[in-house]
Order: structure tokens, then sequence, then C-alpha cells
């Protein structure tokens, strides 16, 4: 059953396929879509890698991460690029994913017009006329009001000039990443919806000529392993309100100290980690 | 000197020897046996049995057990295990007509053929602490046989029936198509009645007492009689194919609430009164009589009656917040690490001050000159 919602979300990139999500070991909002959708497509020559805000060892991807080694009898890893399904929550991955690979991404509310018209019936009707003016006009109303567009994550994008997605809730920094070689699946249990990227769609994040889509982060470089070009976690470091901005990709990070690169308080991996 | 955050795993397995051990409580007080729970907790499992949509005493009992009296907990774990199970097919509808009453009450007419029956209910209990309950010794000397009628074995009409003959109230129809099923398709919009019902009888009993309560209030106000409220034993009934006729597989408990509601007419329909309906697993009143308020609330469009824009008359609104299961799942989830968001606000944030501050000091400068 969700293998021919799989299907059918492929076959038209972007949409919403409703499918009959079921209650799983873990609470709605833990990440029941994803693990639905993974546990469809795991096989048992599959590599698992499972992350949270981009890290390996958030607690609720030790969870799930344990929960397909004990059900699925799956090898899992944290290495980006030996694994071959990655389930995801709030992050993409900053190693470049590629063919042969799928990303499972957690979605906790997939209609990209919810918080504008609450009414499935109301969204349904829009994407079916494709009358998205509404999304426009509010992003419009932002600018007007702050002067830039005021959406930091879950930033909604275009897929082939057609339909409008959720990326879900990642940084809009992780936006551009979106057209990629790897397959990209969508599954959101709560809310009993399921959808898809093929390899290298047209995602487009949504913006005006005048107001061009900008993927910002915190404008520091990793202060572990001196990357200037991945996003940032902000940790509070002390009493007094210091900072430091560390690689939220986990993997990323001990890669490159593995390389030898040092941020300003870097230390290699090794250490780092005990 | 910053050290990533570590040792989830080992968190989690030491988080969840701790649960079992509150869990446990105190070792100098005796277990509670699943026994005890399915007996003495009998509402609790009752609601257990129907907001998990399964009915089954003594694993609503042995989830209430081990969610520690968390009863949306205990719920949770009966559905997470329902969904394992396979499906056979659809039983007949209950007649519940033939219901084996233990109860048996009507608003709407002092008396009926079947009578009246109070059972076992709080309804005139004094709400006074019975202090004995605490000494714990009840069972030491058996009390006084109680005296109970015996449920009769003949049918008891339902009291909308007498209604029905002289066309006062809306004609239902028979229904004996399989309804939808909804842990085995996902919910669409709109949906008929039966997938109304079903999703009021595994909703949750506070939301729908509250929105039940609203329509009291004022709120697309229904102006309900109780009818009729019968708590009671039926017979299942299921088709086997291979014999050829139905055969009983077992027996369930169930509360029926029929509502009678006031209707003026409309473009429509003419005057007459007008059914709510409420059914639901066990002895459970409150449940049932506020599913059939909301259920006569969300019948506005078939009725052709004005909608008001009341919530409980919105069947997105209703149908697709009801479930306890995923209301606190989503409620709940927001304690999870959000870190990359709320960088990425913490980000816009600070931008927008900037400016703001850049703004402002560009103004002061001007007003200066």
């Amino acid at each position: 059953m969700i293998r021919r919602a799989l299907l059918k979300a492929l076959a038209v990139p972007g949409y919403q396929v409703p499918f009959a999500s079921r209650e799983m070991p873990m609470p709605y909002g833990w990440g029941t879509g994803g693990v639905q959708v993974s546990a469809a497509v795991l096989t048992p020559d599959d590599r698992l890698k499972v992350i949270d805000q981009g890290a390996d060892d958030t607690t609720n991807a030790v969870s799930i991460r344990k929960f397909f080694e004990r059900t699925a009898q799956v090898e899992t890893t944290e290495r980006t690029a030996d694994a071959t399904v990655i389930q995801t929550r709030h992050r993409i991955p900053e190693t470049e994913l590629v063919d042969g690979q799928i990303l499972v991404y957690q979605v906790p509310i997939p209609e990209p017009l919810r918080f504008l018209e609450p009414r499935e019936t109301e969204t349904r009707k829009m994407h079916e006329l494709e009358e998205y003016g509404l999304m426009h006009v509010k992003l419009y109303e932002d600018i007007a009001r702050h002067g830039t567009i005021a959406t930091s994550y879950a930033y909604p994008v275009k897929v082939e000039n057609r339909y409008v997605m959720d990326p879900s809730p990642i940084p809009k920094f992780d936006n551009p990443k979106m057209r990629m070689g790897a397959i990209q699946l969508f599954g959101a249990g709560r809310e009993q919806r399921i959808y898809a990227l093929p390899p290298w769609t047209d995602v487009v994040s949504l913006d005006f000529e005048d107001h061009p889509f900008d993927p910002s982060k915190a404008d520091h470089p990793c202060a572990l392993c001196g990357a200037e070009d991945s996003y940032l976690d902000e940790v509070i470091v002390d009493d007094a309100g210091g900072r430091m901005f560390v690689c939220s990709d986990t993997d990323f990070c001990r890669a490159r100290r593995d390389a030898g690169h040092r941020g300003a308080t870097g230390r290699p991996a090794a250490e780092g980690a005990a | 000197m910053y050290v990533a955050v570590k040792g989830g795993e080992r968190a989690i397995e030491n988080a969840h020897a701790w649960l079992a051990e509150e869990r446990r409580g105190d070792l100098a007080v005796a277990e509670l046996s699943v026994a005890q729970i399915r007996e003495q907790l009998r509402l609790a499992v009752n609601r257990v049995m129907a907001e998990g949509s399964l009915y089954d005493p003594d694993l609503a009992a042995l989830a209430i057990k081990q969610a520690r009296g968390d009863l949306i907990e205990a719920i949770f774990l009966v559905r997470a295990y329902r969904t394992t199970l396979p499906r056979f097919g659809a039983s007949r509808p209950v007649e519940t007509g033939d219901m084996a009453c233990d109860r048996r009450i009507s608003a709407t007419f002092k008396d009926a053929p079947g009578g009246q029956v109070l059972g076992p209910t709080f309804d005139y209990t004094h709400r006074l602490m019975d202090f004995a309950l605490a000494a714990e010794g009840e069972d030491a000397g058996a009390g006084p046989e109680v005296p109970r009628g015996v449920p009769t074995e003949e049918p008891v009409p339902h009291i909308t029936e007498f209604l029905n003959r002289d066309g006062m109230i809306e004609r239902e129809p028979d229904g004996n198509d399989e309804p939808p099923d909804l842990t085995r398709a996902p919910l669409e919009f709109p949906a008929d009645r039966p997938l109304r019902l079903q999703n009021l009888t595994r909703g949750d009993e506070g939301f729908l007492l509250g929105l039940a309560y609203s329509t009291q209030r004022g709120y697309a106000r229904s102006h309900a009689f109780v009818g009729e409220l019968r708590v009671g034993t039926v017979a299942v009934e299921m088709d086997i194919p291979e014999l050829g006729f139905a055969i009983e597989i077992g027996e369930v408990d169930l509360t029926e609430c029929e509502t009678v509601n006031q209707f003026k007419g409309s473009k429509t329909e003419p005057p007459q009164f007008t059914r709510g309906y409420g059914l639901v697993f066990g002895m459970s009143e409150r449940k049932a009589i506020a599913m059939a308020l909301v259920d006569r609330a969300l019948r506005t469009r078939e009725l052709g009656e004005d909608n008001l824009g009341a919530p409980a008359q919105d069947e997105e609104f209703v149908l697709a917040h009801s479930d306890n299961v995923q209301a606190t799942g989503f409620l709940e989830h927001i304690k999870l690490p959000h870190y990359v968001d709320f960088q990425s606000e913490l980000e816009l944030v600070r931008r927008l001050r900037r400016e703001a501050a850049l703004a402002a000091s560009a103004q002061q400068a001007e007003a200066v000159e």
C-alpha cells in the first residue's frame, strides 16, 4: 500500500498522495511517516543512516536507528557516503547525495498552504487549479512589512513548475540542495500523506525577480572544523552567554576533522567525541 | 570547551529503566494485577477500548497498567497493537433493539414499553468521599445481595421508533452496507455520516465533551433531548461465506444514545424531529451523549440547515482534531530538538532587528539635520 503510494508520488512529483498511515510503535510527531516510508523501501542489502537536526546522535535519531536495527535487521552507518537510505528530520546532509541513495524526510505538515488556508478541501482545490496566488501574496506582504521574506525554514518550493511543495522544516539554506541525484521521499504519518521527488527534479524556491531567494546561514565558520559553507548550530557555552558555532551535520564535521581541518577551537574528532 | 552531546543511547536505556521503576512504585505496596484493573477500573478500561478501537478488556487493562494510568498513553498502546492485527471482514450491524439492557432511560417519555431501568449509575449518588473504601475491608464480609432486575429476553424497542410511526422524526436509512474503515483508508473530506460516526466513536472523550457542551451553550444550538440511553450487551454476528449464513462470534457491551432534536424545517426538509446518534464500547455514557450531540451538529449540510460557523458544525475542524493519539503526538513532539529551525529563526530575527535599528538611526539623523 505504501509502495504503491510511493510510486504514484514519484510519478507526480510534488503531489501529496493520501495513504492509510498506521499507528507506529512511536508517537505521531516522532517521524511515523518517515518510519513507514523507510520500512517500505529498506531491503536487507541496504545501509541505513538516521539523522535528526543533522546529527546521528540526537536521541530520536538513535531511537529510530535502533528500531530498524531490531526490526529490519539492516546494517546502519553514520557516514553519509556509505548510506543507501538516509532518514532525516530537519536537514539535508552537507555531503552531496548521489544516484543510488534515497533520502527519506519526516514531515509534520505536508501542506505548504495550510497556514494560509486551514481547510483540506480548499487547499486540494487550490493545488488542482494551480491557484497559488495566496502564497505569492503572503510572500509579498512579508517583503512589504519586513523588507524580506520572513520564512527561514520550511521555505516553500515549486516542483517542475507545477506543484508548490513543503520541503519539510529544513532551513532554507538546504533548499538549493534539493535538486540532487538521490531519490527524495517525504512521509507525513499523522497527516496521511506521501510525496516525492525523483532524481534531478527541478525544485525552485519561491521568490520575486527583485527579491531573489537567499539561502542564508550564520555568518561564521565552524568552530570545530573551520567549514565556511556548512549549516551551523549555535551553542551556548557559558553562563555569560558566550557562544560558538558548530556544524549541524555531525558526520560532515567529523570527516573534515579527520582530514585535518581545524576551526578556532577544534580538536581531532576522536578527542572531541570522548 | 565544547564537547558534542553524546550518549543518547545510554540515556534512553537509563530513562526506560527508571520509568519501569516508577511504574512499579513502592515495592512495599502489592502489585496491581491486570484482572484487578479490568474488574475494578472498568470505566477506564471502557474508555481505552472505545478510543483504542479494540474490544478487549484484558488488553486494555494491561495497557492501563503499562501506561501507569495515563489513559491516552494506554489508548496509544492498544492502537499500536491493533494496527498489527489482520482484518477478517465486517460484522453484521449489531441489533441494539435486542440488547440485554442493564440500563435504559428516556428523558422524553415518562414510561414506555420496556420501562425505565436505572442500572449501575452515578447519577443519583451523593458525591461524598466514602472513607469506608479507604479502609479496604469491604470484601471481608460480603454485603447483602444487591437486588437487580433480570435483563429481559424480549427485544426492547427503541423509543424513537414510537415517534417514527407518526412521521414525527426523520427516517434513517437501513444502512446494511459495509461502512468505510478509517483505520485502513485515509480520512478524506467531505465525509459521509458512517465515517463521521466512526471517527467520533474513537475520538477523544474530552474533546467531544467540550464540543457538545458548546452546542448547548449556543454555538449551533440543536435543542437536544436524550430520547433514549441504553447500556447493555449485544451479540456480534458475522456472515461466514463458507457456511452461507451468519453466526454469533461474541458479545460486546455498548452504550447507545439517541437524541431527539427540535427542527423547524429547512428549504429541503419539513418540520420534524431530527436525530443525533452515539454508540460507544462499554459503559461510556458521557461519551455517547456527547457523540450524539456532535453528530447532530455535523449534519448541517445534509439537513439543509444554515451553517452558523460554529466549531461543532465544522466537519474538517471536528474530524481532523478528534483523535487524541494524533493530537498528543503532534503536541508533544515540540519537545523534540528543533535546534535547526530555531537557529534559522534566530538569524532572521537578528537580521530584522539590525535592519530596524539601521532604519531608526537613519531617521534620527534626518531629524537632527
